[in-house]
């Protein structure tokens, strides 16, 4: 059965690291839902945190792959439950009038997001958090018009005191 | 000391002792340090046959094998053998030129992206970006390319890191990979309940891959085998692990293996398999392969547990290591019925293959090959026919002795191999096996066999034919297209015109002959053997399992 997979993976910080991973799922036939990548506490390494579709044979495959590349370090996959997940969305909404503005800072201050910028005829909200939340807060923005929208990848860790 | 100096004595470091390369522009500095140096350089005549020279080197010694190719063309015509390397898991270490790190990604003058290019088919690659990483980087690539599951290493060596001098006395070399820490012992446990499926299996087999023959466990597979009395089967990479004239040998499994062999593998209740990674060329049909089987998979790559087929007990380690805690764990068993049934089953389908026509019958020359050769031959195939004939019919006694492109399916290997094989043995008989369309890609290596003296002897299997694809057009789409050579040149010409001795080879026992003399020379040889067009192979049709082979055209 097809399910969405969270895994995060150690790498060293090196040049063509991204390459050689985007690479294996190119080459591999896996699917990249979206990526995330950035600098851990300790130096020369990062973590990328890559959510995928596939069955049980494809994760288990997956992980074996990134485990063969030599510049990784260590692969995991998060499980849902145990899993903090994280994604920035800017999105720039068609706001020509008062009543549409205050509407608008209205479900953005339910979700807990912030107002990033606003012109006379456009409002740009800034919101972290569940990729489910954003969603969610994008749903009710909609219909106002959506006329720009970036998301970043999902970045994840553990609960508790576990750690990769 | 400039980068180059650092990094020849780095490769003798390493134990470098031969390099197969090309020069180029922006080798100069490497070829300014490489003649102050006593490592032997062999120029080739094309940078493919680099890369297979230093694959056939490894292959036949165990040794890291070490080619050189400039940048852009260079490293692009470099990238088939590096490609090989990888699928045959093979040690090489490729360097290649590149242009000034500071011109890197401006399009100058014969530059291509080698790192990005090599990626997707090498074990892993370097690009030292100052002459400071030189002397670790070349460290790693030796550790990476032969621990492990072997594989090739690149090392893109830009020009300015080449030309820079470096005080080696500030150097610190710090060869710590945290991501790289192969599994060498198998998991005990794995190990006692795949024993036990084994002691309780009544119908088990071993097939052995070329991961049995990397590891070098030939002597603790037969004694394994022989204490459990299981047969060993092999596939085209593990050809030579133990005697095919062994009485617990099966031969080849697979797409053309031995039918006997094949119905074996669908009937048998356990399957050990080592060092072998379940190709489709070994699988065919991954559902109906071994249906019956409890699988035991040993392989160093964790990554190829369960890749085609699912296994039900996997063991990562080395072969070698794995085996010797079996033969100490394992009490001697009984599979006595089994085994002694499959071996006389095998005997009696073995083909009495005595053909007396002209034109010769390809298992005629394979049977006059085998007559000609001693155990310690090295052979090393093209790819086609002429590789399956010799890989069916080609009984090879001892390891590293059987030397052929399998995953990859290079055609133009065995020529280049052969000439590696030689350098790595060179008081070795080394014969090389080619078709006719394999040989002529690679002809050019004439000129480097003659001018480095090699006794290497070529044998071109000449049907004027680019059989395999012809027998499969002929058995699935009723036709052929494309295939026929039909302005081949007269290959004792051409190796004339290379000063090498050419013979013509058309009847019944004059192969044999030819082959004897030409090893007794010493010389340079090259033999001509006009064979058979119309000569199938039996084959196991792509999707079918392994006991549905065709052995003839008719055979529905």
């Amino acid at each position: 059965m097809t399910n969405k997979h969270t895994i995060s993976i150690l790498v060293e910080n090196k040049t063509g690291v991204l390459q050689r991973i985007a690479g294996l799922f190119t080459r591999r036939d896996f699917n990249i839902d979206n990526i995330s990548v950035g600098k851990t506490s300790v130096e020369n390494m990062s973590r990328i945190t890559i959510t995928t579709y596939g069955d049980d044979k494809t994760l288990e495959q997956i992980i074996k792959q990134l485990n063969k590349l030599i510049e990784v370090i260590k692969v995991r996959e998060m499980k849902p439950d145990q899993t903090i997940r994280r994604q920035l969305a800017l999105v720039k909404i068609h706001a020509p009038t008062e009543e549409d503005k205050s509407e608008i800072i209205q479900y953005t201050n339910i979700f807990r997001g912030k107002i990033a910028d606003v012109t006379p005829k456009t409002i740009t909200v800034e919101i972290t958090g569940n990729p489910d939340k954003i969603n969610a807060l994008i749903d009710l923005l909609r219909p106002y018009g959506i006329k720009e929208m970036t998301k970043t990848g999902t970045t994840a860790i553990t609960r508790g005191q576990k750690t990769l | 000391m400039k980068g180059s100096k650092l990094l020849i004595d780095k490769l003798k470091e390493n134990g470098v002792d031969t390099i197969f390369g090309y020069p180029g522009g922006v080798l100069l500095p490497f070829y300014d340090a490489l003649c102050e140096s006593d490592i032997n350089h062999i120029l080739v005549r094309h940078e493919q046959a680099a890369a297979h020279a230093a694959d056939g080197y490894a292959r036949a010694s165990g040794r890291v094998g070490v080619c050189l190719a400039t940048s852009g063309p260079g490293a692009t015509n470099v990238t088939t053998g590096v490609a090989t390397a990888n699928m045959d898991s093979s040690p090489v270490v490729v360097l290649t030129g590149q242009v000034p790190t500071a011109a890197i990604g401006t399009d100058m003058f014969q530059e291509v992206d080698t790192i990005g290019i090599t990626m997707p088919i090498s074990k892993h690659n370097f690009q030292p970006r100052s002459p400071k990483r030189i002397a670790e980087d070349i460290d790693k690539a030796f550790y990476i390319a032969s621990t492990g599951r072997p594989g090739p290493v690149v090392i893109d060596l830009p020009r300015n890191v080449l030309e820079e001098e470096i005080d080696i006395s500030s150097l610190t070399i710090n060869t710590d990979i945290p991501g790289y820490k192969p599994t060498k012992k198998g998991n005990l446990k794995q190990i006692k309940k795949a024993i036990n499926v084994i002691n309780q299996s009544k119908k088990p087999i071993i097939v052995a891959g070329g991961g049995a023959i990397l590891s070098d466990c030939g002597k603790q597979l037969y004694e394994f085998a022989k204490l459990a009395n299981i047969p060993i089967a092999t596939t085209l990479m593990g050809k030579g692990i133990i005697s095919e004239y062994d009485e617990l040998s099966l031969g080849m499994i697979g797409m053309h293996g031995i039918q006997t062999t094949n119905r074996a593998l669908t009937e048998c209740d356990c399957l050990i398999a080592v060092g072998c990674r379940f190709s489709d060329r070994s699988v065919s049909n991954a559902t109906k392969f071994a249906p019956n089987a409890t699988i035991i998979q040993i392989d160093v790559d964790p990554a190829e547990i369960g890749k085609t087929i699912h296994v039900d007990i996997p063991i990562v380690g080395d072969a070698k290591i794995t085996l010797e805690e079996f033969i100490n764990q394992m009490d001697k068993t009984d599979n006595a019925n089994w085994t002694k049934e499959l071996i006389a089953k095998k005997r009696d389908n073995e083909e009495n293959i005595s053909y007396t026509q002209i034109p010769l019958k390809p298992q005629e020359c394979i049977k006059e090959i085998m007559e000609a050769v001693t155990a310690d031959t090295i052979v090393t195939t093209d790819v086609g026919q002429n590789q399956m004939w010799m890989a069916h019919y080609y009984k090879t006694r001892n390891p590293r002795t059987f030397i052929s492109s399998g995953g990859l399916g290079t055609m133009g290997f065995g020529l280049p191999a052969a000439m590696g094989a030689q350098f790595a043995k060179p008081d070795a008989n080394v014969l090389a096996i080619c078709g006719d369309g394999g040989f002529a890609m690679v002809s050019q290596e004439l000129a480097t066999i003659k001018e480095n003296d090699l006794p290497v002897v070529v044998c071109i299997l000449n049907n004027r034919y680019l059989g395999m694809v012809a027998q499969l057009q002929k058995l699935f789409n009723d036709h052929v297209y494309a295939t026929k050579l039909t302005a081949t040149p007269d290959f004792v010409k051409l190796a004339d015109a290379y000063g090498i001795e050419g013979q013509r080879v058309e009847k019944v026992g004059q192969l044999r002959e030819s082959i004897e003399n030409a090893f007794k020379s010493r010389e340079a040889t090259l033999i001509d053997v006009a064979i058979d067009r119309e000569e199938l192979l039996p084959i196991v049709p792509p999707g079918q399992s392994l006991d549905k082979m065709k052995m003839t055209f008719d055979e529905e």
